[in-house]
């Protein structure tokens, strides 16, 4: 029985310079979970974005269930019977969950009747495979989760045979992933053809039936999942041996150097984003905030860093109030030894335009050392971007070099090694190695765990639970804006996971 | 009953002055509402008048020139069109380019072809837009309020200022009614979700920016050949910018679209009206004044009073996939 349900030849597609794929041939069995796995930037969501016809590949051929075909459009590849579920939703915000599952699909010219058909087809849908989502709801009033199942609808809603689900369970709890897992199982029953992006292996091995790497544009390797193991796969994606886990000595805590107390942020429509939060951290510990995305953590860093303001609340750098309310300066932090790493590095950490050399000394511009008299110091500046370049292993080895011109994971070490190299007393990180490849992100761990073994105060907060339980002395779980509960650096995934979806921490520990 | 009457015809020039405000702000509306913002609305609306002078002219029959109008910017909307949707070129930069295009170009043909420095020949009453007298308007003419409510303000307007009110409602209805304006409105606030939909967004967006040259058309043809008889140089005067102001202030929406309209209106009609006379308590006051009204309005009420005007998200941003 087991045909093809999609067979890619000689795929290769470039931006610019970048070579996203690089001759990759794929086949996918009808029928079953497909997984892809593959670093940040491998080139996964290219090639799918290819198969569903949003990207033109340069070359190669594809076929679906045997016939040759070209898709040069999303409606082409709808045609054919596939869906995608893009990595960033693909959302009309504005929209009610019913305004963007019609979209394209309406039928006829005026919307009165199509709309009334495709509630209850929408109703079908919900109720037949547990995807309940008010219609009439407007996306951007949704949590992810949510908007994650309109999306799932949409595709369905087109009679999707083939699904691509690019890195769905990088926004979800542990148990709205298990949930979307039991919909995959259930739609695979049914027949119908998965394709599951993911760089989480035990994802992987969970739910796939086989599974394929890409490393730096090309596919490396498919397995059958049941004949392979974690380690071959984390071999596999990186291309050499990698430790799975950070190695770390004991914590030698000492005073409080970072003392929040009471904090309340609103964000501009008044929402309370971070709800009456106190905590410490302690020179010589890393405490990471774990939770899911969206939960307050952002908000949570920009007011202790100064970037926004708070509602209420006190926070205490090395005993010594700051701000809060009124002026909290970052810079004024920053010179009382409070450095950040923000989450957004794109937006906020670096000025993309301009060249290495800038940024590794952007925000501390007004230091004696980088000026001569009212002007820049360009000479020192420089060589002080090189010392960094060195001892960050940052590159390519080029100060002069446009920051956008770096990877991802050079750009973070840019970032890092600016905060890092200022010694401060705090330091405060937010998503150290989002979209940073495993090379990067085993150089970043260290760096952070030599930062503690220094004395360092370090505030950590990421969505990577693995991060945060590889990392951090101490864990909080916040969730919707709230401390829900602390554990130790063994708590187990599934304890944090139920903390994470706001389960009461009583019920949590039996 | 002096007062009431003074009020009608003020009411009565309202109406006409905001008409064409009205056209180029629906115009507007279509664009900006697929993503295209459009700062050109000036410049495409004056060719339009400019054409619908001119073929009026020669030809003798005002369809002619509405027919031209709409053709002429219909072509520069599609200008516009080919160098932010196909080209993806920077749109403020391209609206303004046709501005300027509109303002010289009418000029020198204008010279070239008629020699009365700019302007077009006078038309005669079948190149106009004539006024449409409604039925039984005569009749209850005297009967007190309705009647010269519907004699004076509701009958004896052109073609164009019916057609420009019922395009309200049209356009509402186009909008939130059917799947064109559902895309429409989409593909204003994310592109790549029409696009995974498996919509073309090009194609989307230059019917669009169709609808906004039709439009434009119409509003130039109303200057040149219904408020007026032929084409004047510069004779929109700022309107495209107005409609402009007015569409923000409206939020990007059909209805309040038309009030704002009928505001800025009835300002021009009052500065008009108060021409010279001077006011009690506050004396003389310079018309510049007035004419700067609708802006500094526009700004103030913003700023203040109705809240943020949040455009169409993805607004003014070439739809780009491949970085
Ligand atoms: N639209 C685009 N324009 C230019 N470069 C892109 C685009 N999309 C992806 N890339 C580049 O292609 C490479 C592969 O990206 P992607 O397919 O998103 O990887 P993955 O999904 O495996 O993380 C990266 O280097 C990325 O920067
Ligand atoms: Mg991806």
């Amino acid at each position: 029985m087991a045909h093809t349900a999609i067979e890619l030849n000689g795929i290769s597609k470039s931006f610019g310079a970048v070579h996203a794929n690089r001759n990759i041939d794929l086949k996918i069995t009808a029928g079953t979970i497909h997984g892809i796995i593959g670093e940040n930037g491998a080139g996964k969501s290219t090639l799918m974005s290819i198969l569903y016809g949003f990207y033109q590949a340069d070359r190669g051929r594809i076929q679906v269930g045997g016939k040759p075909v070209t898709i040069n459009t999303p409606s082409a590849a709808i045609a054919l019977g596939i869906g995608m579920v893009h990595q960033h939703f693909m959302l009309v915000e504005n929209f009610t969950v019913l305004e963007n599952v019609i979209l394209g699909a309406e039928g006829e010219a005026l919307l009165n009747t199509s709309i009334a058909k495709a509630r209850s087809e929408l109703e079908r849908l919900e109720r037949d495979y547990g995807l309940e989502v008010d219609p009439d709801a407007v996306i951007e009033d949704l949590s992810v989760g949510l908007q994650q199942r309109v999306e799932i609808l949409k595709a369905l809603y087109r009679g999707a045979e083939i699904l691509i689900l690019d890195e769905p369970t990088g926004v979800l709890t542990p148990a709205e992933a298990d949930h979307l897992f039991r919909i995959l199982r259930q739609l695979k029953d049914e027949g119908k053809t998965i394709i599951l992006i993911t760089h989480k292996l035990r994802e992987i091995m969970a739910i796939t039936d086989n599974v394929s790497v890409m490393r730096q544009g090309a596919m490396v390797a498919t397995r059958k999942t049941s004949e392979t193991t974690v380690e071959e796969l984390a071999e596999l994606m990186v291309g050499r041996r990698v430790l799975l886990s950070v190695e770390k000595g004991e914590a030698k805590p000492g005073g409080v150097m970072l003392s929040v107390k009471n904090l309340t942020v609103k964000d501009s429509r008044g929402v309370t984003m971070v709800d009456n939060v106190s905590l410490d951290v302690r020179a010589g510990e890393i405490v990471g905030i774990a939770g899911v995305a969206g939960n307050g953590q952002s908000q949570l860093l920009d007011a202790v860093s100064g970037v926004q303001k708070a509602v209420s609340g006190t926070v205490t750098l090395d005993g010594v109030p700051v701000a809060l309310t009124g002026e909290a300066d970052p810079a004024d932090l920053r010179q009382r030894g409070m450095a950040h790493v923000p989450e957004d590095r794109h937006h906020v950490g670096l000025v993309l335009p301009f060249e290495e050399n800038e940024n590794a000394m952007l925000g501390y511009h007004r230091q004696a050392k980088y000026l001569n008299g009212p002007f820049l110091d360009i000479a020192a500046i420089r060589n002080d971007a090189r010392e960094k370049i060195e001892k960050y292993d940052i590159r390519p080895a080029d100060c002069r070099l446009k920051t956008a011109n770096f990877s991802g994971g050079n750009q973070q070490k840019i970032v890092l090694a600016r905060e890092m190299e200022q010694d401060p007393k705090v330091l405060i990180v937010g998503q150290p190695t989002r979209g940073v490849d495993v090379g990067a992100i085993e150089f970043i761990h260290k760096r952070l765990i030599d930062m503690r073994d220094q004395g360092k105060a370090v505030l950590l907060v990421s969505v990577e639970l693995d991060e945060i339980r590889s990392l951090s002395d101490r864990i909080l779980v916040m969730f919707a804006g709230r401390i829900v509960g602390e554990r130790g650096p063994d708590a187990s995934e599934a304890e944090l996971g139920l903390l994470m979806a706001g389960v009461e921490e009583k019920e949590a520990a039996e | 009953m002096d007062f009431f009457h003074t009020l009608i015809l003020l009411l009565d020039s309202t109406v006409r002055l905001s008409v064409p405000l009205l056209l180029a702000a629906l115009a507007g509306l279509y664009s900006e509402r697929s993503g295209v913002f459009d700062i050109g609305l000036e410049g495409k609306m004056l060719a339009g008048a400019f054409a619908a002078g001119a073929a009026a002219a020669v030809t003798g029959s005002a369809w002619a020139g509405l027919g031209a109008a709409m053709l002429i910017s219909i072509f520069l909307a599609l200008v516009h069109g080919f160098a932010s949707i196909t080209h993806r070129g920077n749109q403020i930069v391209s609206g303004v380019a046709i501005n300027f295009i509109a303002a010289g170009s009418t000029i020198i043909l204008g010279q070239a072809w008629f020699r009365q420095g700019g302007r077009t020949p006078s038309l005669s009453a079948g190149g106009r837009f004539g006024a449409i007298e409604l039925p039984f308007a005569d009749a209850v003419r005297d009967v007190p309020i309705l009647g010269e409510i519907y004699s004076e303000l509701l009958s004896g307007h052109s073609l164009l200022v019916y057609a420009a009110f019922l395009l309200v409602p049209f356009t509402w209805w186009v909008l939130f009614r059917t799947r064109f304006g559902l895309r429409l409105r989409a593909v204003g606030e994310n592109p790549a979700a029409v696009d995974t939909a498996g919509i073309s967004v090009s194609w989307l967006r230059y019917r669009a920016v169709i609808c906004t040259g039709i439009l434009t058309g119409m509003a130039g043809s109303y200057l040149s050949l219904a408020q007026n008889a032929g084409f004047v140089k510069d004779m929109t005067a700022g309107r495209g910018f107005i409609a402009l102001a007015a569409l923000i202030f409206a939020k990007w929406k059909p209805v309040p679209v038309m009030f704002a309209c009928l505001l800025f209106g009835f300002l021009d009609a009052f500065a008009i009206r108060v021409q010279g006379t001077p006011l009690p308590l506050i004396g003389q006051v310079p018309v510049q004044f007035m004419q700067a009204l609708p802006y500094v309005l526009t700004v103030v009420l913003l700023a203040g009073f109705i809240g943020k005007a949040i455009p169409p998200r993805a607004g003014g941003v070439p739809y780009v996939k491949e970085r």
